[in-house]
């Protein structure tokens, strides 16, 4: 059993107190969870040791989705990897898009059109309902409450549906480009929009009736596994799981991007960091989306027609129309899809995704064959606290613990 | 001008190159000898208490050939640092920074399992994303995108499991 002894481990100051020659107390189970087990949302696989009902050491496998990304997006080059970004963090594809996308304008020194940004401020925060939803979801069927596991997909479905009528898919999108987005908001989607952001806080109130005050969910999250928030940095959590220990770290008010400094939100703090603490920032940070959405559609009825696309020839693809008349812009065209050079140096972009700081770093030569495309997954540094958190706890608190910390392996594995 | 901002003449003793980055963002290359202290010096001196990225980037068949990336943020002052840190092919080893920030512990195993680098005083150092045995270092230049022998662990096991079949009659 691998050990980096750096950990509190609970159960080593107890230890002390189990008699080894009791027959009932003495023996060490060692129990496979994984990598096909329903609760671990995915393929994670971790090597349990119990004794009786006591975990004392928990070992993560990961790497079971490993789909090598990023090696492919040194063979595919800049712009063909986009697609393979939705597929990190599936749950909220178009974060993944946005983020990805802000790493290669950074490098780029591409600035963007305000409209263009509105909609992707209003689309992370779309992705991020959508993503929480998952976590409402499946933390809540983990742990007997099977309702919600269909409300919360129902709101899920209605998201999927604007997306789709937005840009054909409902899943994996891909419709979001370097100086841009591909297709601008109508007024019809728009108006879709509000419809769905009118309607949902009365949903996150159905949720938290259902859940916020619930016998069963609450002795079943509260007082589980707490993190302080220094141990919590030190480990490297960020986002919710971050939040629900107390700190007040939020890349949107801290290092905004697309003009997140321009929206009126609250970040919601935590003060235990336990399971329920990180449920409550979750629900609070829905509430807190949908007032973003609000303000995002509002400024977007007011910059109706405006440009959504940079216009810079050497990373965005001209207008269609216009390749079929104009010989440069065709050449532009060809340059871009089938060689889209970025300047050489170095640059990296967080974005404040749902599970905590998605980033991408990129390195460039100069040429159009990436040199390195590194993604930090927040979603491995959780899995990394899963033994921090888990030993000297009862076995039953495991999944709890692992629907609160809210990954996907998609994006741990790349 | 530096690019350094509030780090500017903080390092002291420690030795260290700036970089200009092209996201603007702080950044030194140190020799792998003070990379510890410089990181000590970062954390306790300078407040990065957290850190974000431990990776590398293969610059074959240029050497020095591997560029070990560390980037600390600190939430305290609201900023990140990143520093740069080479080494070549034939000595990979770099310190391990599990003691000052244990959350760099995957960071490490990643990079070990991707290039090949070794981190000196990592308490648990092995593959993370690909099986055990695998015995290649995909992210490194010279590894092809198809792969090598993709199939070879499984036809190990397949061989394995021919065999327990067979000997059971």
């Amino acid at each position: 059993m691998s050990d980096s002894g750096m950990q509190t481990r609970l159960y080593e100051l107890e230890r002390g107190a189990v008699d080894r020659d009791d027959p009932l107390q003495g023996e060490l189970m060692q129990l496979n969870m994984g990598p096909q087990h329903p609760a671990t949302h995915g393929v994670l696989r971790l090597k349990v040791t119990l004794d009786g009902e006591t975990v004392v050491a928990v070992e993560p496998v990961v790497g079971y989705l490993h789909r090598g990304k990023e090696k492919t997006c040194e063979s595919l080059g800049w712009r063909k990897f986009f697609v393979h970004t939705d597929r990190l963090d599936y749950v909220q594809p178009v974060l993944n898009n946005i983020a990805y996308a802000l790493a290669l304008e950074k490098l780029a020194g591409l600035e963007l059109p305000e409209r263009a940004q509105t909609i992707r401020v209003l689309l992370m925060e779309l992705s991020r309902i959508m993503a929480h939803l998952i976590y409402l979801g499946t933390t809540a069927i983990d742990l007997g409450a099977v309702t919600m596991f269909f409300w919360t997909f129902n709101e899920r479905e209605k998201i999927y549906t604007l997306l789709d009528a937005w840009s054909g898919h409902r899943m994996n999108n891909t419709y979001v480009r370097v100086g841009g987005v591909y297709a601008d908001l109508e007024e019809r989607h728009e108006t879709d929009m509000r419809a769905f952001v009118e309607q949902f806080p009365a949903r996150i109130d159905e949720f938290e009736r259902m859940l916020t005050r619930n016998r069963i969910w609450y002795d079943r999250n509260r007082g589980v596994a707490p993190i302080s928030g220094a141990d919590a940095i030190a480990w490297g959590l960020t986002g919710p799981n971050l939040r629900a220990s107390g700190v007040d770290f939020d890349l949107r008010k801290r290092q905004p991007c697309s003009g997140y400094e321009h929206y009126d939100f609250e970040v919601p703090l935590g003060s235990d960091g336990d399971c329920y603490d990180r449920y409550l920032v979750r629900i609070e940070e829905m509430r807190q989306s949908v007032r973003i959405c609000r303000q995002a559609l509002d400024r977007l009825a007011r910059s109706r027609g405006a440009e959504f696309l940079a216009e810079d020839r050497r990373y965005v693809l001209p207008p269609r129309a216009d390749v079929g008349r104009s010989m440069e812009e065709l050449i532009f065209q060809f340059k871009i899809v089938t060689d889209m050079a970025l300047p050489a140096g170095e640059a990296y972009q967080g974005v404040e995704s749902s599970k905590g700081e998605l980033g991408f770093y990129v390195v460039s030569d100069g040429t159009s064959t990436p040199v390195r495309c590194h993604i930090r997954a927040p979603g491995l540094l959780s899995i990394q606290a899963i033994p921090v958190l888990a030993e000297g706890r009862l076995f039953s608190d495991m999944v709890a613990i692992i629907g609160s910390l809210d990954f996907v392996m998609g994006e741990v594995d790349r | 001008m530096s690019g350094l901002g509030r780090l500017e003449g903080a390092f002291g003793g420690v030795e260290h190159v700036e970089v200009a980055a092209a996201d603007g963002m702080p950044c030194v290359e140190v020799e792998r000898d003070d990379l510890i202290a410089l990181m000590t010096l970062l954390r306790d001196e300078l407040g990065f208490e957290a850190c974000t990225i431990v990776t590398a980037v293969d610059h074959f068949p240029r050497e020095p050939r591997f560029q070990v990336v560390h980037q600390l943020l600190s939430l305290r002052h609201n900023d990140r640092v990143r520093v740069h840190c080479r080494v070549s092919e034939d000595d990979a080893r770099v310190p391990s920074v599990t003691g000052l920030w244990p959350g760099a512990a995957y960071f490490e195993r990643e990079a070990y399992d991707m290039f090949g680098l070794r981190f000196d005083g990592h308490a648990d150092l092995k593959r993370l994303l690909m099986p055990e045995g695998y015995g290649h270092h995909p992210l490194r230049k010279d590894f092809p995108h198809q792969g090598i022998e993709p199939d070879r662990l499984y036809k190990e096991w397949d061989r394995a499991r021919r065999h327990a079949a067979g000997s059971q009659g």
